[in-house]
């Protein structure tokens, strides 16, 4: 049997900011994972990247990454993940401190 | 020290120009990432976990107080006012914005400095030992060859596609502060027969497949450096690999081909590449030798160090660790040490950045060395002016006296924004030195090295300390690797691997682990940890790291 397919987000890092967003149902970028498009179907993400792509003027490196689904939306399965959404560990930096000042 | 000429000047303003224009053609869409990212990684600008990063070169690690200055003034006005001092004499900004690069860049040429060839398949920032032109032992200051390199390889059309970066690390001294072993190409400046020259290694590195460097020429005149060098790297660029880039570094090639061949084909090669060079570079050198003039060491009584030492405990303890000794009477070398306990290793605020730049300034004959130990040094400094510095780092907390101890620990920036990274090293720092503060053990351990890289590239130098840790990603999870026995001096040797992994939980009590059963074998309390484990091996630190396998073989 084929192994089950882990859902995946698409994350990239915006060119002038340089920090971590995530692309969303609407075609958009945001920066809470959160908000992210959790896309569920293997066949379909591929070409959500394909979609996430198509604004590379503006972003850089977009990739699939393994998510899961969350009660407040998408979260990551990886502790990489977990530290792209979240900033380093030494310093309140990074989205943490972003999310502290909302 | 080495000051721009018209030359240096227009060159750098031309090519942050250059820059600047390639970073508006991308955010207008001209340049596409593809064509971009070669471009920014020659000026030393990654894209890495959150954010951008700027690496900066500090040549040879030596600054003046104005460019020190000038890293604080980085620091505060475009990232979060702070800097990351590197194990490769460089300082990394882990927050600059992409807008704001080229006028980071501009404040940098402003004061003599840049970023290029601090990334890419190139020939990287020359490395020295930072205690050059000041250390008692030392031959000769290696840093006018340094900067002749640098000149001699920034923008060097044969050598800006090689097929891997390339590493140049340089000493005067027979005590190796460098590293030299784990470079590309390392080189100690020697005297035979009144000659000042060269003694060449090569094909050392650490990484994925660590190796100590072999000795390629055992005196090489000094006149002959650059074409030498340039033979070495055009047989590099023509045997080295690019079908493999895990194969790709010169220690490989090295390795495959032989030392031997390798010699005869550079030798061949330097026959020809010799006839190339008309003696520009022997006179660019004795300019450059100009700029390197040593400072002329004033006289007078220490009498206010010896009161401060015989009176201040804290000052002694400071003294008796970070001082060494220097080549001019009354004075000494004072290094700054940038880990307070708890601190991230490396890291200096913009405000402790200015201090240690105004006591360079004020006391220190207006030098600077950064280490690749991630420390900072007042390479000259009259010991009655030590209590004065000491009191001003005390209030900056500058003062920690804990160099070549066990909370003085080399980390690569690992997860925590590392791009590459596999596990976090700076938080295994952090609770190490935390740990060993409270157990007030620091100073009856003595010196121990323990070097920490978050991945296989080893940044952290993790194979040749005494203890290494080597972060990796098992399953999802971050587990570490502990090395024993390696040396980073010059006995370099590769540590050797005690066995499977620690979660990140256990790696703090299992480096407690080795460190008890050292302090419980030793000799005697002069016996350092290296010592030890070269009387009595790995078998009781593996006893004590692994209980349950010692059962079951019992």
């Amino acid at each position: 049997m084929a192994r089950a397919f882990t859902p995946k987000v698409i994350t990239a890092n915006d060119l002038l900011e340089g920090d971590v967003i995530y692309f969303t149902a609407d075609d958009t970028w945001t920066r809470h994972m959160a908000e992210a498009e959790l896309i569920t179907d293997e066949a379909v993400a591929p070409l959500r990247l394909l979609e996430a792509e198509k604004q590379n003027i503006s972003i850089v490196g977009a990739y699939l990454a393994d998510a899961k689904a969350g009660p407040n939306g998408p979260e990551p399965t990886h502790f990489r993940e977990e530290f792209r959404r979240t900033g380093p560990s030494n310093y309140f930096h990074g989205k943490q401190e972003a999310e502290a000042n909302v | 020290m080495y000051k721009y000429n018209e030359f240096d000047e227009a060159f750098l303003a031309e090519r942050n120009a250059q820059f600047r224009a390639q970073v508006e053609r991308r955010i207008d869409g001209s340049l596409t990432e593809e064509e971009f990212r070669p471009l920014r990684l020659m000026n030393g600008v990654y894209l890495q976990l959150h954010a951008y990063m700027l690496r900066v070169a500090i040549p040879y690690g030596t600054l003046n107080p104005d460019q020190m200055r000038a890293l604080a003034l980085l620091a505060e006005k475009w990232d979060r006012g702070y800097g990351h001092f590197t194990t490769r004499q460089n300082i990394q900004y882990n927050w600059p914005k992409l807008r704001d690069l080229p006028d980071m860049l501009d404040a940098l040429g402003e004061v003599g400095l840049h970023a290029i060839q601090t990334s890419g398949n190139t020939i990287r920032n020359t490395t020295a030992d930072h205690f050059a032109g000041a250390a008692a032992e030392e031959v000769t200051d290696p840093r006018p060859y340094a900067e002749l390199i640098r000149q001699w390889s920034t923008d060097h059309p044969e050598f800006q596609f090689l097929g891997r970066k390339f590493k140049i690390a340089i000493t005067g001294s027979d005590t190796d502060r460098a590293v030299i072993k784990a470079h590309d190409v390392g080189l100690q400046v020697v005297e035979q027969d009144g000659q000042i020259g060269f003694k060449v290694i090569v094909g050392g590195g650490l990484g994925r497949t660590p190796m100590i460097g072999k000795t390629l020429r055992e005196f090489l005149p000094q006149a002959d450096l650059l074409p030498y060098l340039e033979a070495v790297l055009t047989v590099y660029n023509v045997l080295g690999r690019r079908d493999n880039k895990y194969k790709a570094r010169i220690k490989i090639t090295v390795s495959e081909n032989g030392i031997d061949t390798y010699r005869a084909m550079t030798e061949e090669a330097f026959l020809t590449i010799r006839g190339q060079y008309d003696g520009t570079d022997q006179e660019l050198l004795e300019e450059i030798k100009a700029h390197f003039t040593a400072p002329e060491f004033r006289s007078g009584s220490t009498e206010a160090f010896d009161t401060a030492y015989e009176n201040d405990p804290v000052f002694r303890a400071w003294a008796d660790t970070n001082l060494d000794q220097h080549r001019a009477e009354g004075h000494a070398i004072a290094t700054i040490s940038i880990k307070a306990h708890g601190a991230t290793p490396g890291d200096a605020s913009a405000e402790q950045i200015r201090v240690m730049a105004d006591l360079a300034e004020q006391y220190g004959y207006g030098e600077l060395r950064i280490s690749h130990q991630q420390n900072v040094i007042l390479p000259h400094v009259h010991k009655s002016d030590l209590p004065a510095i000491h009191a001003k780092l005390k209030q900056h907390g500058l003062a920690t006296a804990n160099l070549g101890l066990i909370s003085d620990i080399i980390a690569c920036p690992g997860m925590d924004y590392c791009n590459l990274a596999t596990a976090r090293s700076i938080p295994v720092a952090q609770e190490i030195a935390t740990r060993f503060d409270e157990l007030k053990l620091e100073h009856d351990i003595g010196h121990l090295q323990i070097k920490i890289s978050g991945c296989i590239n080893a940044c952290g130098h993790h194979h040749v300390g005494h203890i290494g840790i080597l972060g990796l990603d098992r399953a999802g999870v971050e587990n570490y690797q502990i090395t024993l026995g390696g040396d980073a001096s010059e006995n370099a040797a590769i540590g050797t691997r005690t066995g499977p992994g620690f979660a990140y939980d256990e790696i703090v009590p299992a480096v407690e682990r080795i460190v008890d059963t050292y302090l419980a074998i030793r000799e005697h309390a002069e016996e350092t940890f290296i010592e030890t484990y070269r009387r009595v091996g790995m078998d009781p630190f593996k006893a004590a790291l692994y209980p349950e396998a010692a059962k079951k073989v019992a």
